[in-house]
């Protein structure tokens, strides 16, 4: 049974505190801005209409989040599992570090979006943004896929400047010809081919599912895949002393 | 243009022939393939190329056949220019590569502790007696109240922000599984529990046999999240956020993928082989509000049952860093002062970057209590401390508590070769291969971490004694106990205490 919480002029440790109680799942209303929300949190539903603070569903552990607008910065931070399903857009350095579950955002996503992402045994983090990304997009990435897609990107680039950079493990999938990014040099971007076009719609499905989107219509565009050349890139770098 | 690049050995092994007795001792000991039999001329023979000085052969010699010493062949040094010198611009030249250092920085700058000293009562105030008398040595760490305040009925309110209790004013720092072996993570974290006091995991996660020691167990969270998840934040009886580190202050940290083994793999929570790279910022925190917000973040995921640590390295700004760390909701803040050791960091930061761990602590002091909140939070600091004394004197210049780790792995054996970048360590401490680590016993080794500690807690009873104060808090920020030796006005100015005869 869903919790009701009116979050009108309630705090973050009380929101989150209700939210833990409500181990069937809550729907919030009237969210503005309160952090945190859901951080650390198991298996339960948890819907906002309104705008969560930064750092929703930090260290997630199974919770589904959907968002009913736009969320802030720090989405999923340190992420372990769950789901995250943003309707709106999101702020700076969404899924940092995260290690598994999903993040699902419909419009477009701020700076440094997956930095040091991972991935572990079972565990395989997946980002996708269905607008544009911002600068430093998959920074440090160290595992995990991130898929962006530029729909409704005003003519803009898919991704602003310097993606990629240290980039050391993972996948990273632009739905463009990619001819106007500059990767960095320890990478190697290459049109996807069609085995890798079927890893995607794997990827895909639950966000066109979960947002009502044409898969097929989102599948047919040129993709570009970026994977890193090795997973020690500084290995040459120093001399024992 | 010459392609000699031939640096002379910086050891020699001295090995009598008349005490050898061809047990191969030294030689299944050394990892670095020092020592060689050789069946023909029958007798064991040197490559010192590759010495290190660790010492473990000559600690294991029966005979006491071997000895290891400083090569008396020099390079032409001067006093500018000296033989460490010139062999790093030859080992770059021949390399290209940025040089790589272990342990704290070996420079001759000043030891601060080395130049203050302790006082003692006489006639007046009278000293005091550890052995017959009762000395409290229990700090708590976390926030204080300003005040006392009592509810409705009268009664004193006791509802305090979470604390750390230890028995000691001392810890064992972070040390991540991944830099030192899974017997050592074993021997600090029974040794942690037997004291009564905490280890930390570093940046490598929480191994699975080491969470049953988790009410003994500082969880660390770095910029690379290492391991971290809800588990491990619930196994931890605290939380450090790391910004910084005194070896490497400014830089992040670079574990290389030939060390993340199966082991390794699991607890950091990555794949095996892969590169497990720290970025130097957290690429989330561009000010003391973002801080805040992760300082906050952690305090939610765990539901304000922890306190939260914020770890800096010791560097210029120090106390306005500080101030602003203390209005972050940290509940502690750990300052880690430029000798601080390390598994690997680049030799110039190393060796150039930061400052006196001593300096740091009394301006940081110093500075929160000028604000009015040095009760917002704890203070511990490191970055070499060697002895009770330092400890005492840690304790009077303001601090609550210290970390150690370097002299945490001496006492599991280190002999201090500053080598653990190689992962070669013949001790088992500073690395990760099985052979090698199966030489650390954790029983022996957290044995000898309580015993230095047990020594440590009675050294400071003694010396708190001899000032006639019986409790470690009486001590805290009592800079009248200290004076110093030899230094100039600005030193005395900063450690706010009074010249030796003054």
């Amino acid at each position: 049974m869903m919790k009701s919480i009116d979050a009108s002029g309630m705090d973050f440790s009380e929101l989150n505190r209700q939210l833990r109680e409500a181990e069937g799942g809550a729907e919030i209303s009237a969210c503005l801005g309160q952090r945190f929300i859901g951080a650390g949190m198991g298996k339960r539903k948890i819907r906002i209409h309104g705008v969560p603070g930064n750092a929703l569903g930090a260290y997630l552990n199974g919770a589904e989040i959907e968002v009913f607008g736009n969320a802030q910065d720090a989405v999923g931070d340190t992420m372990n599992a769950g789901t995250i399903l943003i309707h709106g857009s999101i702020g700076d350095t969404a899924g940092y570090a995260m290690r598994g579950g999903r993040i699902y955002v419909r419009g477009n996503a701020g700076y440094r979006t997956g930095i040091h992402m991972k991935a572990y045994r079972e565990h395989l983090p997946v980002i996708v943004i269905g607008g544009k990304a911002g600068s430093f997009l998959g920074e440090y990435q160290a595992g995990g896929v991130i898929v962006v897609l530029g729909l409704h990107t005003d003519g803009g680039p898919i991704v602003s400047n310097f993606p990629c950079t240290g980039m050391h493990g993972g996948k990273l999938f632009l739905r463009s010809r990619c001819e106007d990014v500059l990767f960095p040099k320890q990478v190697t971007a290459r049109p996807a081919s069609p085995e890798d076009m079927e890893e995607l719609r794997g990827y895909l499905k639950e966000y066109c599912e979960l947002l009502s989107m044409d898969l097929n219509a989102v599948l047919d565009a040129p993709f570009t895949l970026v994977t890193p050349d090795s997973a020690n890139p500084y290995r040459q770098m120093y001399v024992a002393n | 243009m010459s392609g000699i690049n031939y640096i002379y050995p910086d050891f020699e092994v001295v090995r009598r022939d008349e005490r050898c007795i061809r047990c191969r001792v030294c030689e299944r000991q050394c990892a670095n393939e020092v020592h060689r039999f050789d069946p023909e001329r029958d007798m064991l023979i040197s490559d010192e190329s590759k010495c290190v000085n660790c010492q473990r052969c000559v600690s294991l010699c029966p005979t006491r056949a071997l000895k290891i010493v400083r090569s008396d062949c020099r390079l032409r040094e001067n006093a500018n220019w000296d033989g460490d010198t010139i062999r790093e611009i030859y080992k770059q030249a021949a390399s290209g590569g940025v040089l790589l250092s272990s342990m704290g920085n070996p420079k001759p700058l000043p030891v601060y502790w080395d130049k203050l000293l302790i006082n003692a009562s006489q006639v007046t105030n009278p000293s005091i007696d550890p052995l017959r008398e009762p000395m409290e040595t229990r700090v708590f760490l976390g926030k204080k109240p300003e005040k006392l305040t009592r509810d409705e009925n009268g009664k004193l309110r006791t509802d305090l922000t979470p604390q750390l209790e230890l028995s000691l004013p001392v810890m064992f720092s972070a040390m991540s599984y991944g830099s030192i072996s899974y017997n050592a993570h074993a021997s600090l974290a029974r040794a942690a529990t037997e004291l009564g006091t905490y280890y930390n995991t570093g940046e490598g996660g929480l191994h699975e046999d080491f969470y049953r020691y988790g009410p003994h167990t500082i969880v660390q969270v770095a910029s690379g999240r290492f391991g971290v998840h809800e588990d491990f934040l619930e196994a931890g009886a605290a939380i450090e956020i790391k910004m910084g580190q005194g070896a490497k202050p400014g830089i992040g940290g670079h574990l290389p993928g030939a060390k993340v083994g199966p082991d390794v793999s699991r607890t950091r929570m990555i794949p095996e082989g892969s590169d497990a790279i720290s970025p130097a910022p957290h690429h989330d925190i561009y000010s003391i509000e973002d801080l805040r917000q992760l300082v906050w973040s952690l305090k939610e995921a765990t539901e304000h049952r922890k306190p939260v640590i914020v770890k800096v390295a010791a560097v210029h700004n120090i106390a306005a860093i500080a101030s602003g760390i203390a209005r972050s909701g940290a509940d502690i803040i750990a300052i880690d002062g430029f000798r601080g050791g390390t598994g690997a960091a680049p030799t110039r930061i190393r060796d150039h970057v930061g400052i006196p761990i001593e300096l740091a602590l009394a301006s940081v002091d110093q500075r929160l209590r000028d604000e009015g909140i040095r009760n917002n939070v704890s203070l511990v600091v490191g970055g070499s401390i060697r002895s009770s004394a330092d400890v005492v004197k840690a304790v009077a210049l303001g601090a609550d508590a210290c970390y150690i780790a370097t002299a945490a792995v001496l006492a599991l054996g280190c002999h201090l070769c500053r080598t653990c970048q190689t992962g070669k360590c013949n001790w088992g401490i500073a690395t990760q291969q099985p052979e090698l680590a199966r030489r650390l016993n954790p029983d022996i080794g957290a044995e000898r971490l309580t015993n230095l500690m047990t020594a440590w807690k009675r050294e400071i009873m003694e010396l708190m004694g001899g000032m006639g104060i019986n409790s470690i808090e009486a001590l805290r920020g009592n800079r009248l106990m200290l004076r110093g030796v030899g230094l100039n006005d600005a030193e005395l100015r900063i450690l706010g205490i009074s010249h030796a005869g003054e």
